[in-house]
């Protein structure tokens, strides 16, 4: 049993908590995850780490609530304890040489890029941060992620924050505008790491993507995550999660994450459908 | 006096029309009467070749001849002083390889069903013993198992009797490693699992579920918590793939993925949220029993027509026999010397068939098995929904990366001496880690060993 020290509610979609983990938090890189488990009766999802803070012992996630398992997670408050918790697992990130690097973060995808930047930005590397929201008001970790970077730029699809425009274009611009990278870490949506990978190609700017297939153990034991990398077979959660992103296979990743989605949805409905019983219960 | 029937008792099965639609377990045991009449089948007869047949040595005519005296308590008393987990082994044993292979009876007619007695024998105990197990203080050093399944329990089981203070570390969120997430329960029912962890708890062994060695905990940071010994039995690793086009459309499933959905999270349970597809027409990649396992659980969500393929003829099948032949009875179509080659999908990605060649056998080949070539021009297509990998495993790269200072071989396995020591004097090892896929007696067989000497280095 995993205790839960810290909850912060980001915006109507995401939240962030601080888990009592001191074996995990000795141990987490950037880059690297962890499989949760809600209840007896829940599946185990993994999630990206997004801090860690090793003298607390806790690790921090932050999660959409898109599924049945976040939202059973989202009914957990500070105080009440997480069934199952293991990590750190996957590989941690590799930047060996990067002295430039531009991290890019679509969504709830920022959380899991604000760790990359983090160590990067404190190991003296020069860091821009390119995040990319549908809204302002989904717009999450601004004054966190301002701390680790040199730049940080603020996309949103519909202009609300009055920077109108995907990732992509604000990458294309500073590419235009003289600026070089020789790192590029692109962490969100599937649609949004294969539109960044494409650019990157383009200009010869090597990018690491992390991967979030669907996960049993996590463990290397049932391959459910497996990925095609450069035309080889790879296993997400024990190869990965991060891959380069030039020789990922992403509209195959594309459909296979689509494997549960009528499943995924009547447990959702029938999940919001006992929550209505119990409200018209009292 | 012995009976000179050269029949065994046959044991109950639940219909087979009734059980390919539940998770029930599908052999039903002895009763105390036929359990008697079969134990009055054994000779007794001096030369015990039956006890050489068994990896962990069970004393098979002694307890046999209790059984025949209705002592059953006697019997499990002398299973258990060398074997912890008859329920188990009486259960999944291949015992027509291993004792039943080298009885006597067995030269002329049936040989004695030893591994039905042995489960009798641990059932009726279950069943009519108050729980024996009490805690043994712990009075000797401390020593971490890694991994829960049947070594890792074996191991823990005979160093605590003997009052080592031993804890298990479990990268899942439960106990008993294959036991738990990949044999079905109607093979080997989850209660007699969970019943014999519950013991091995009582006696005093702690289990550490959500701890992976070499990402939450490394060798020597165990090493540093105390443990003066550390066993490892982590258990085989990544499933193999064919490297075939297609293994990543949707409804490809390794069989470690579909059985560990079913047997480890309840897919099939309406009231667990574990995703599973739910196929009609399946094929299921493979000629052992990880296969049959796989094949019989399809049936049991439901699929209208479950194809076994598998690239050899019958007679080079590795799965056991009964297995094969309750896996016919339960409907299961099987093809033989047919390779798969293709598997095709529609626009949405999902699988829709799977084409395949028709094979023949050569002469054997240095495995000794018949070599299976393909027949040019044979091709055909088998509409399926879901197709299943069980075509065995490779080693864990987690495990091989984080015990870079224990000698692995070349494929890294990990090497052990015949005491079960790694290159590493405080590490040892054993079952599928070492071995590669193999069975479960060997592998507490292997536990055992490692127990035994793990003891007598400490005592130097």
């Amino acid at each position: 049993m995993f205790l839960i020290v810290e909850k912060k509610r980001l915006n109507e979609v995401s939240t962030k908590m601080k888990i009592k983990a001191p074996m995990i938090a000795k141990k987490a890189k950037a880059g690297q995850f962890i499989i949760l488990r809600v209840n007896e009766y829940g599946e185990r999802i993994p999630l990206t780490i997004s801090d860690c803070d090793k003298d607390e012992g806790t690790v921090t996630i932050v999660y959409q609530r898109i599924g049945k398992t976040t939202m059973l997670l989202d009914e957990l408050n500070k105080g009440d304890y997480i069934l199952d918790f293991v990590g750190p697992l996957g590989k941690p990130t590799l930047t060996d040489g990067a002295e430039k690097v531009v991290i890019i973060g679509g969504g709830v995808g920022c959380a899991i890029a604000f760790p990359q930047a983090k160590q990067l930005y404190r190991a003296g590397k020069k860091v821009d941060i390119i995040a990319g929201f549908r809204n302002k008001d989904l717009i999450i970790l601004e004054d966190e992620m301002k701390k680790v970077c040199d730049n940080l730029f603020i996309m949103t699809d519909d202009g609300s924050n009055g920077n109108k425009g995907f990732v992509t274009n604000c990458l294309e611009n500073q590419i235009k505008n003289g600026y070089t990278y020789d790192l590029a870490i692109a962490i969100g949506p599937l649609a949004m790491m294969k539109a960044v990978c494409e650019l990157t190609k383009e200009h010869n700017i090597k990018t690491i993507v992390s991967m979030n297939p669907i996960m049993i153990d996590g463990t290397g034991m049932c391959g459910c995550c497996r990925v095609t990398v450069n035309g080889e077979t790879k296993f997400a959660c024990v190869d990965g999660p991060d891959f380069d992103g030039h020789k990922v296979d992403f509209d195959e990743t594309m459909k296979r994450i689509k494997m549960y989605e009528e499943v995924e949805r009547k447990k959702i409905r029938d999940y919001n459908c006992n929550l209505m019983k119990g409200v018209s219960d009292v | 006096m012995s009976d000179i029937t050269n029949k065994r008792v046959k044991m109950d099965e639940l219909d087979p029309n009734e059980r390919n639609k539940t998770f029930e377990e599908v052999a039903t045991g002895y009763s105390e009467e036929q359990a008697i009449s079969e134990a009055k089948r054994c000779l007794n007869c001096k030369t015990k070749p039956c006890i050489n047949g068994c990896p962990v040595s069970v004393r098979i005519p002694e307890f046999i001849n209790c059984v025949s005296k209705g002592d059953f308590r006697k019997a499990y008393e002398i299973i258990t002083s060398t074997n912890s987990f008859p329920a188990i082994c009486g259960r999944v044993c291949p015992q027509e390889n291993q004792c039943e292979s080298r009885c006597v009876r067995g030269k002329k007619g049936e040989p004695i069903a030893i591994g039905r007695l042995e489960r009798f024998v641990a059932d009726w105990h279950r069943k009519n013993e108050e729980y024996k197990t009490t805690k043994i203080e712990p009075c000797k050093n401390k020593i971490a198992v890694v991994g829960s399944g049947p070594s890792g329990l074996a191991c823990a089981n005979e160093l605590a009797k003997n009052g080592y203070d031993v804890t298990i570390y479990e990268a899942l969120h439960k106990a008993g490693g294959v036991l738990s997430y990949g044999i079905p329960g109607f093979r080997l029912p989850k209660s007699v699992v969970e019943y014999e962890i519950t013991n091995l708890i009582n006696l005093g062994v702690k289990i550490e579920n959500n701890v992976v060695l070499g990402k939450t905990i490394s060798i020597d940071e165990l090493l540093e918590l105390g443990y003066s010994y550390i066993y490892l039995s982590t258990g085989a690793g990544l499933p193999r793939f064919m490297g075939i086009q297609g293994e990543k459309l949707l409804g490809v499933y390794s069989a470690n993925e579909f059985l560990t959905r079913i047997n480890l999270m309840n897919a099939q349970l309406d009231n667990y949220d574990t995703p599973i597809i739910k196929p009609k027409n399946v094929a299921v990649i493979g000629g052992g029993n990880v296969a049959m396992d796989a094949a019989r659980c399809a049936k049991r969500l439901m699929a209208e027509n479950v194809y076994v393929l598998y690239r050899r003829s019958k007679n080079e099948m590795p799965a056991r026999l009964e297995e094969i032949f309750h896996a016919e009875e339960e409907g299961i179509e099987f093809k033989f010397l047919v390779n798969p080659i293709r598997i095709l999908g529609d626009e949405d990605g999902k699988v829709k068939s799977i084409e395949c060649v028709r094979m023949k056998l050569s002469e054997p080949d240095e495995s000794g098995r018949k070599k299976p070539i393909e027949q040019e021009g044979s091709n055909f297509f088998i509409d399926v929904d879901c197709v299943i990998m069980a075509i065995g495993t490779l080693p864990n790269p987690v495990i091989i990366d984080s015990i870079s200072d224990v000698k692995k071989d070349k494929r890294g396995y990990i090497l052990v001496d015949q005491n079960q020591k790694t290159s590493n004097d405080f590490v040892y090892a054993g079952g599928d880690a070492v071995t590669g896929a193999a069975t479960v007696i060997l592998a507490m067989a292997a536990g055992k060993n490692a127990a035994k000497y793990i003891i007598k280095n400490d005592k130097k």
